[in-house]
C-alpha cells in the first residue's frame, strides 16, 4: 500500500456535466494522487468519457456541454478565468481511441505539439522527438524511416505514435481514451507495457471498457454508472472484492 | 426478408435483368451523345487544327486565319477569375464550415444565397456586370480620375470580375466538402496537443482540404472558360485581332468566338472548317481542365487510404 | 440476486458449487461410516468408505478442472474471483478429510480383526462434533453464512479439548494394560484423525467468511 500523496494531482470537486437537459456526470468528487494509473470503468453511456475529456477541456468543443463544480490541477481551478486553455492542454495530454496521426512525415507528427508551441530549433526538435518516440517505445522501430508519412506505420505504432506525440509537449497529465480499442493483443501488451514505464513520469487516467485491461494496468479504478462514479479505490480491491453491490455486478458481469 | 423470399428466383432474376438492362441503356445513351459530340468536332475541326491555325489571328472577316487572341483571350480572364474567386470563395467556406457557430443564422443566410446564386442563369450575371461592374464602378471610377473614358465600358477586368461572381458557389461548395473531409478527429488531436483553433485550421485542416480545394478550382476554371453570355456584355469583342493592353481592354474568346462564327460569318462555308477546329479546341480546353481535377482528387484520395 | 449475462458462465459456477456440494455429502457420509465402522466393529462399512473415496477422488478432479477452465475463459472478479479461490482450497481440504476417513476404515479393520476394546463415549462424540463441523461448515458455504462459519471456528475448542480427554483416558488404559497398547494406539490415531477432520472444517469456514466477507481471517498473528 503506497502511502497517499500530499496533494493529489487532480482534484474534482461536486462536478457536474449536461448535455442539453441531459446530464452527462453527476456531482463528481475525486482525487487522483501524482504518478498513479487511474481507470475508468462503466459500461457505455455511464459519462467516463464526458468526464475524462473535461479535464483538459475538450468538452468546451461540444457547445450544448455545461459544467458545474470544479477540477483543480495542482490545487488551480482550470476552468478559473484567466487559465489559457492552450497551456492547460500542454500540461493535460490526450490520446485517443482510434490512432489518429496527421497525414504527415512520423517526425512532424511528434514535433506538432512543439512546433505550434513556438519551438523551430532544429537540434532541440530532433532531440525532444527522439526523446518522446524512445519514451513510447517506438524509437527502435522508425529510427530510420522518420520522413515516410505517419499512414504507413501498423495501427499499434501508429498508436504509440500518438502516444509519442502527446508526451513530446511534456505533459504532467496522460488522459488515455480507449487507448488499444482497436488493437491487437500483442499491440496492446505493448501499450500496457509502455503505460507501466509512463507511470513513472506522469499522471495517466485512463478510460477503459477492457476491465481485465483496468485491472493489469491500474492503481486505482473508479466505476462510472449513470453518470455517477459509484466506487473508487485501489485496482485489486475493486476486482476481488468492491465496497458497493453495482461495482460487484460490473466486474462479475452481471448486468443488464 | 419475406417479401423476398416470396418471390420466386425466375421473377427475381428478371427484375433484376430488367434494371440492368434500364441503367445499361441510359448509360449507353450518355456515351453516345458524348461520342457524337466530341467525334463531329473531331472529325470536322482535325483538318484546320494547325500550329498556325492557334498562333495566328483571324483574316478575312472569320474565313481564314487563326485564333490565337481567343485563346489568348480565355486564358488571361480565366487566371484573372481565378485570382478573384478563389480567396473570396475559400474564406468564405472557411467561415462558414469553421467559425459560424452551429445553427447560425448568418450562415444559414450566406448558404442559401451561395445556393441561389448557383441557379442564376448566366445572362443574367452578364447583365449583373454590366450594370454593376461597368456602370455603377467603372463610371465612378472614370468620374474620380477625370474624364476620360477607360472603366465605365465592357473590359477583361470586369468579365473576370462577372465570371468570378458566376463560379463562386463552385468555389465555396468545393471548398467546404473539402474541409468537411479532414476527419474530426486529426482537429481533436491537434486541439489536445495545445494548438490554436488558427494553428490547426493553418497546419491541419488546410493541408488536408488542399487537393478538394483544387480541384473545386479547376472545376471554376473549366465551367468559366466555358461560358459565354456573362462576357458578352462586359468585355468579350466580336474581332479584336490585337492582344488586350491592359485590364480595361475589350477582348476575344474561343466561347463567343465559335458563336459568332457560327452566327455571323459572311461566308458560311468558309468558315465551318475553322468553326470545327474552334469548338474541338475549346472542349480539349475543358476536358484537360477537368481531367487535372480527376487526377489531383484521385491522387489525394490514394495518399489519405 | 442478479445473475450474470452470460449464462454460460452462470451455470458454470452453479456446476461449481453443486460438485463441491456432492463432494461435502459425500465426505460426511464417509465421516460416519468410518466412525461406525470402529464402534459397531463392521469392517463392510470400512469396505464401503474405501469405494467412497474414489468417488470422491474423481469430484476434486472435476471441481479442479472446472476451476482452472473458468480462470482461463472467463478472468472472474470479485465475488466470482473469490468463489474460485475458495472452491480451490475447499476441495483440498474436503479431499483430505476423505484420506482420513479411509485412515479411519484402515484402523478399523485391523481393530476389527482383535479382541474388542472398551469403547469410550467420547469417541462417538468426537466423530459428530467433527462431522457436524464440517456440516456447519458447508451449510454456511451454501447460505453465505459468516455468522454460521464463525460459530464453526469457535466450536472447534470443543472438539479440541474433547480430543485431549480422549488422549489422556487412553494413554491411562496404556498404562493400566500394555496388552491393550497396540489398539489404543490405533483408537488414539482415530481421535487424532477425527480431531484434523475439525480442522479441516475450521479451514473450510475460514474460506467461506473469505467468500462472503472478502477478508481473510485466517493466520491473524502472521499479518
Amino acid at each position: 500500500m503506497s502511502e497517499p500523496a500530499a496533494r493529489p494531482k487532480l482534484e474534482i470537486r461536486d462536478l457536474s456535466i449536461h448535455y442539453g437537459t441531459k446530464t452527462a456526470v453527476k456531482n463528481l468528487n475525486l482525487a487522483i494522487a501524482e504518478r498513479e494509473v487511474l481507470a475508468l470503468i462503466g459500461p457505455s453511456g455511464c459519462g467516463k468519457s464526458t468526464f475524462l475529456r473535461c479535464l483538459n477541456r475538450m468538452n468546451e468543443l461540444i457547445p450544448a456541454a455545461r459544467q458545474d463544480g470544479h477540477v483543480l490541477l495542482d490545487g488551480q481551478d482550470i476552468n478559473a478565468r484567466g487559465v489559457d486553455v492552450v497551456e492547460l492542454r500542454r500540461r493535460v495530454g490526450m490520446v485517443f481511441q482510434k490512432s489518429n496521426p496527421f497525414p504527415k512525415s512520423i517526425f512532424e507528427n511528434v514535433a506538432y505539439g512543439l512546433r505550434v508551441a513556438g519551438l523551430n530549433d532544429k537540434a532541440e526538435l530532433a532531440l525532444r522527438v527522439e526523446a518522446s518516440l524512445q519514451h513510447a517505445a517506438l524509437w527502435d522501430e522508425v529510427k530510420d524511416r522518420l520522413g515516410e508519412s505517419a499512414l504507413s506505420l501498423s495501427g499499434g505504432q501508429q498508436q504509440r505514435l500518438c502516444i509519442a506525440r502527446a508526451l513530446a509537449v511534456e505533459p504532467e497529465v496522460v488522459l488515455m481514451d480507449e487507448p488499444a480499442s482497436a488493437l491487437d493483443p500483442l499491440s496492446t501488451a505493448k501499450i500496457e507495457e509502455l503505460m507501466h514505464e509512463l507511470k513513472a513520469r506522469y499522471t495517466i487516467v485512463i478510460v477503459t471498457h477492457n476491465m481485465q485491461q483496468a485491472a493489469r494496468v491500474s492503481d486505482q479504478t473508479a466505476f462510472f454508472y449513470m453518470g455517477e462514479l459509484i466506487e473508487v479505490g485501489a485496482t485489486a480491491q475493486i476486482f476481488t472484492n468492491p465496497g458497493v453491490k453495482r461495482t460487484e455486478d460490473y466486474v462479475t458481469g452481471k448486468f443488464g | 426478408m419475406t417479401v423476398a423470399a416470396r418471390r420466386s428466383p425466375g421473377v427475381r432474376r428478371a427484375t433484376t435483368g430488367l434494371f440492368t438492362g434500364l441503367t445499361g441503356l441510359a448509360v449507353g445513351l450518355l456515351v453516345a451523345i458524348l461520342l457524337l459530340i466530341v467525334g463531329d468536332a473531331v472529325l470536322g475541326g482535325w483538318t484546320r487544327l494547325s500550329w498556325k491555325f492557334l498562333t495566328s489571328a483571324p483574316e478575312d472577316g472569320m474565313t481564314a486565319g487563326g485564333i490565337f487572341p481567343a485563346i489568348w483571350g480565355t486564358a488571361v480572364l480565366t487566371l484573372l477569375m481565378t485570382v478573384a474567386v478563389m480567396p473570396v470563395g475559400v474564406i468564405t467556406a472557411i467561415y462558414l464550415s469553421e467559425y459560424a457557430p452551429p445553427g447560425s443564422r448568418l450562415a444559414a443566410l450566406v448558404r442559401t444565397a451561395v445556393q441561389n446564386l448557383a441557379g442564376v442563369p448566366s445572362v443574367v450575371f452578364g447583365l449583373f456586370g454590366l450594370g454593376f461592374f461597368v456602370r455603377f464602378v467603372g463610371e465612378r471610377m472614370d468620374r474620380a480620375m477625370g474624364d476620360e473614358l477607360k472603366w465605365g465600358q465592357p473590359g477583361l477586368l470586369w468579365a473576370s470580375l462577372t465570371l468570378a461572381v458566376l463560379t463562386l458557389p463552385v468555389v465555396i461548395v468545393a471548398t467546404e466538402e473539402a474541409l468537411r473531409t479532414v476527419a474530426e478527429d486529426l482537429r481533436t488531436a491537434s486541439l489536445a496537443l495545445g494548438a490554436t483553433k488558427s494553428q490547426t485550421l493553418a497546419r491541419v485542416v488546410l493541408p488536408g482540404a488542399l487537393p478538394g480545394i483544387l480541384t473545386g478550382a479547376i472545376l471554376a476554371v473549366s465551367r468559366g472558360a466555358g461560358e459565354v453570355a456573362p462576357i458578352l456584355l462586359t468585355g468579350a469583342a466580336y474581332y479584336l485581332p490585337d492582344l488586350p493592353k491592359s485590364l480595361s481592354s475589350q477582348f476575344m474568346h474561343l466561347g463567343y468566338h465559335t458563336y459568332v462564327m457560327a452566327t455571323q460569318s459572311p461566308d458560311v462555308d468558309a468558315t465551318r472548317p475553322l468553326l470545327y477546329a474552334t469548338v474541338l479546341v475549346l472542349l480539349a480546353l475543358t476536358f484537360s481542365l477537368n481531367l487535372v481535377a480527376i487526377l489531383i482528387r484521385s491522387r489525394s484520395r490514394r495518399r489519405v487510404a | 440476486m442478479a445473475t450474470h449475462t452470460d449464462r454460460a458462465y452462470e451455470r458454470d459456477l452453479n456446476k461449481l458449487r453443486e460438485g463441491l456440494l456432492a463432494m461435502g455429502a459425500r465426505v460426511e457420509a464417509m465421516i460416519a461410516e468410518c466412525v461406525l465402522s470402529v464402534v459397531q466393529r463392521d469392517s463392510r462399512l470400512a469396505e464401503h468408505v474405501l469405494k467412497s473415496d474414489v468417488a470422491v477422488n474423481r469430484l476434486e478432479l472435476e471441481v479442479d478442472d472446472l476451476c482452472r477452465k473458468i480462470i482461463a475463459l472467463r478472468q472472474p472478479a470479485a465475488s466470482d474471483l473469490r468463489l474460485i479461490t475458495t472452491a480451490v482450497k475447499i476441495v483440498t481440504d474436503l479431499e483430505r478429510v476423505g484420506d482420513l476417513a479411509v485412515n479411519i476404515a484402515e484402523r478399523a479393520v485391523d481393530l476389527n480383526k482383535s479382541e474388542p476394546m472398551p469403547i469410550y463415549d467420547d469417541l462417538p462424540r468426537l466423530a459428530q462434533l467433527a462431522q457436524e463441523q464440517l456440516q456447519n461448515a458447508l451449510e454456511a458455504f451454501v447460505k453465505g453464512d459468516v455468522e454460521q462459519a464463525e460459530r464453526v471456528l469457535k466450536s472447534d475448542d470443543f472438539l479440541d479439548a474433547l480430543f485431549v480427554k480422549l488422549f489422556n483416558d487412553l494413554l491411562q488404559l496404556m498404562m493400566e494394560d500394555s496388552k491393550t497398547i497396540r489398539r489404543a494406539t490405533s483408537l488414539l490415531f482415530v481421535a487424532k484423525h477425527l480431531e484434523r477432520i475439525g480442522d479441516h472444517a475450521t479451514n473450510v469456514a475460514e474460506m467461506v467468511i473469505y467468500l462472503v466477507k472478502g477478508t481473510d481471517v485466517r493466520h491473524p498473528r502472521s499479518r
